[in-house]
């Protein structure tokens, strides 16, 4: 594929207005330029991992400008209490601090792979959850219409054969974000997601092996199917077996998290993941510093933290981890508004 | 056993130079299940048999007028016992809209959160109402062509309020009108509050109106009906039109709403209503007619007018339905002279059809297997081929939703597309092969005495009429699996 920096970076901004831009320029395009981009082996290990919050995130809750008055101004219920008091904000910059529920982050802070990108998102003003979700996924804000998904787009224009891996979407069902002309390996990284289903049976393969295995366009879709699954059941029940041996793993997304790392390891192929975390809009049952919120972010800090040992230090230094709310909160209280914070690593 | 080489021979035919090829008519042993699979989804048992026995034309015929065949008693009954089905939009709001505020007091989220959950039966029995009809009504394509038009004039279950009213939509703007006046649809689903809610076409309003006084409630003009109704409902994304056009029809439909909560009436309702004071009453010029300010509401009933009669209307619909009944890159001389017949009869959708049906694109050997069924067709004619009775729709509505097409579930004013390039991927075509395999089995939990379905019957459903190739594999296959491998076939896949 013939495409250079400046297409690339296109892409790679409309794909997502403003955040993944800056990312961008350090984590995937950085260095690259002109011919490079379509040979180099370096583009191939580079990972982006997109893990997206259904419903709206308090941001302000998890980024606390605890340095500044108005925040305890405009939040007399539901603050987060200031650096130093009990179970007050984790001291970023000395003017924002992160939610406490998020401990298991922190060394990623410190060890300067973990940014944040405040008060930013979609320029489209719609309180719908459903609109806001949509601009999220198609990557087109104000424009509802858009056939396919940011990541199905970015998967078309990245360089080099295809591998019937390379994109990957956890979870039982294809997301609009994935959705498009591209194919996108698909499997649930629940409990039973190692349970085989009837196409797994030795007998039932063997027979449908024989009635497609043509050059016709289903029989090559079964194919690639097949591949796709196998190498990612292959993937997954080695983690199974080794996960039975260890200590029980904790429900939710460090379960998933963990699975994940593993998935990704074995299969050098993997560039572009895409998870659902729902249930974030937490609204008057946000708390402050326990409630639904708090529980929510416990949940995804350890995720992150799992997920990020469970790469390595190698597989994570080529891996752009994305923590995208579908929008957020304007300040009074709690009501959708425009801004945006994620939590990325590169 | 008789086998057909059919799928062999189309194999051969695709490799050689299309203008050398002289179209060829479907063998007549083959042109009943071609109008099954076409004019329905699919065969059940007895019915190949009982199509050659009236003779394809008039089985044509008679599905072009649905009224003329009986509707199983059995069937009414199943519908009659749907508890929302008959409900209407004001009903279904207050029965299982949300809670409303009270003294400006948000209702405690826990009670919200039951509303929804006791609502989620009507987005339940509305999927049931159309897989019941679509399994079991003899007026199949009836049942087809209320696929196309939904899609065509697309409702998103999840967007605002539509989750009470998509079912609704579909029984009162869409359903009656299938086989009728495409006017009549344009104008059903304009003034529908699912399709108003949907657009936004209710929060369109003229910016210079009165309302703006209050920005709290309003939010000026919107274009977004505005656009889909050209774009999409009429005339064509090339149809001839500029954002210009967009922004003078947006500012025809201001005020073009429901009526909402009547000043001193604490009753809200989701009537249709055309609010004056919101309408922007100013002269327009619209695809270079004009259109007197003076009339309100008639305006927009002009402009229904001007888009119905385009000719790229007719163009847009009749490539449409080319592409859904013949081929995904149909014939342009057969989209021509379906858009001649749509421009005569003032788009009469029956005249339309029957021209297709007379067509020899559509019974052009190349064009019978050539589409590949969309995810609603494959698991409807696999369920109509096995012959069960269902009596629990979750697996059903599990699988739509696993495939990539749940119910009511396009985010997209597009609609479902009908094409091989949209639907054949990897992952659907295990999960296909998962279904048929469990249905086969009889171990997909749609009834409580469900049995391994034979491969023997499910041949004589379609009449023996499967390639070589899928032959050759189930006759080296062992026979309990035999049945898994008809319905995960290609001819299980493509109509």
């Amino acid at each position: 594929m013939d495409m250079n920096r400046r297409q690339f970076l296109k892409y790679l901004a409309s794909v997502f207005v403003i955040s993944l831009f800056p990312l961008g320029l350090t984590g995937w395009a950085g260095g690259l330029d002109g011919d490079i981009l379509s040979s180099s082996p370096e583009l191939k290990r580079k990972k982006l991992i997109v893990l997206f919050q259904r419903g709206a995130v308090d941001g302000l809750s998890v980024v606390v400008p605890f340095g500044d008055g108005r925040y305890y101004d405009a939040r007399p219920s539901i603050a987060i209490p200031s650096n130093g008091q009990s179970n007050g904000v984790l001291d970023l910059n000395g003017y924002f601090g992160l939610h406490p529920a998020l401990a298991s982050v922190l060394p990623l802070w410190q060890n300067k792979t973990l940014g944040f990108v405040h008060a930013c998102g979609s320029p489209d003003p719609t309180r719908s959850h459903f609109d806001a979700q949509n601009f999220m996924e198609c990557g087109t804000p104000g424009n509802p219409s858009t056939p396919d998904g940011w990541m199905n787009r970015l998967l078309s224009v990245l360089p080099g054969a295809h591998a019937s891996t390379q994109a990957v979407s956890l979870g039982p069902v294809l997301p609009r974000i994935f959705q498009g002309k591209m194919n996108v390996a698909n499997i649930a990284l629940g409990k039973n997601a190692a349970n085989p289903m009837p196409i797994d049976r030795p007998m039932v393969e063997s027979v449908f092996d024989e009635l497609y295995k043509g050059s016709d366009p289903l029989s090559q879709a079964y194919m690639q199917g097949q591949n796709a699954r196998k190498q990612l059941m292959t993937d997954l029940q080695q983690h199974m077996e080794m996960a039975s041996q260890g200590a029980p793993s904790p429900n939710g997304f460090s379960d998933s998290a963990r699975r994940l790392a593993q998935l990704i390891n074995n299969d050098t192929n993997i560039q572009l993941v895409f998870l659902d975390l729902g249930g974030w809009d937490t609204h008057v049952n946000q708390g402050a510093i326990k409630g639904q919120l708090a529980n929510h972010l416990t949940g995804l800090g350890d995720g992150l933290a799992a997920l990020v040992n469970g790469l390595g230090a190698s597989s994570y230094n080529d891996t752009v981890i994305l923590v995208m709310p579908e929008n957020s909160c304007a300040v009074p209280g709690q009501n959708h508004g425009r801004y945006a914070h994620l939590l990325p690593h590169w | 056993m008789k086998t057909i080489f059919l799928f062999t021979i189309m194999s051969l035919l695709t490799f050689i130079q299309p203008q050398l090829l002289i179209a060829a008519e479907i063998p007549s042993q083959l042109k009943a299940l071609h109008v099954l699979n076409r004019l329905g989804f699919g065969p059940r048992p007895g019915d190949v048999k009982s199509v050659n026995a009236m003779g394809v034309e008039n089985y044509i015929h008679q599905q072009l007028y649905p009224e003329t065949i009986a509707v199983p008693p059995r069937l009414t009954e199943k519908l009659n016992g749907l508890s929302t089905y008959s409900l209407n939009p004001d009903e279904l709001f207050e029965e299982y809209g949300p809670p409303p505020r009270i003294n400006g007091v948000r209702p405690d989220p826990e009670v919200a959160k039951e509303q929804r959950k006791k609502a989620q039966i009507i987005l339940r029995e509305a999927i049931q109402a159309r897989l019941m009809q679509a399994i079991e009504s003899p007026r199949q394509l009836q049942e087809v062509m209320v696929d196309f038009w939904y899609n065509h004039f697309n409702v998103f279950a999840q967007k605002g309020l539509d989750y009470l009213w998509v079912g609704d939509y579909e029984r009162e703007a869409i359903r009656p009108f299938v086989l009728g006046r495409f006017r009549d649809l344009l104008e059903a689903t304009a003034k529908h509050p699912a399709m108003l809610f949907y657009l936004d076409n209710w929060q369109n309003v003229d910016p210079n109106s009165f309302m703006r006084m209050n920005p709290k409630k309003t939010h000026g003009l919107n274009e977004n009906y505005a656009r889909e109704l050209m774009e999409l409902h009429t005339l064509g994304v090339n149809g001839g039109y500029t954002q210009d056009d967009v922004i003078v029809l947006a500012r025809i439909l201001t005020g073009w709403g429901f009526r909402g909560k009547p000043r001193g009436s604490s009753a809200v309702s989701y009537d249709f209503y055309f609010n004056e004071r919101r309408h922007d009453n100013t002269d327009k010029v619209f695809l270079g007619q004009t259109i007197t300010g003076e009339n309100g509401e008639q305006e927009v009933e002009e402009a229904l007018d001007i888009l119905a009669k385009s000719p790229a209307t007719a163009k847009h619909i009749s490539y449409q339905l080319a592409q859904y009944f013949v081929a995904d890159d149909p014939d342009p001389a057969l989209v021509e002279q379906l858009a001649q017949k749509f421009e005569e009869t003032d788009g009469d959708i029956r005249a339309v059809l029957q021209t297709i049906f007379d067509s020899p694109q559509f019974w052009d050997e190349k064009n019978d297997g050539n589409k590949f069924k969309t995810p609603y067709q494959y698991v409807i004619s696999a369920i109509r081929a096995s012959g069960e009775e269902v009596t629990n729709y979750r697996p059903l509505i599990g699988m739509l939703q696993q495939l990539g097409m749940p119910f009511y579930g396009c985010q997209t004013p597009d609609g479902y597309k009908n094409t091989q390039d949209a639907w054949l991927n990897p992952d659907g075509m295990l999960r296909r092969i998962n279904f048929a395999t469990a249905l086969a089995f009889g171990r997909i939990n749609i009834n409580d005495d469900q049995f391994p379905i034979t491969y023997e019957d499910l041949l004589s459903v379609f009449d023996n009429q499967i390639s070589s190739a899928t032959m050759d594999a189930i006759q080296q296959a062992p026979a309990r699996l035999r049945a898994a491998l008809v319905l995960g076939s290609p001819e299980m896949m493509k109509k």
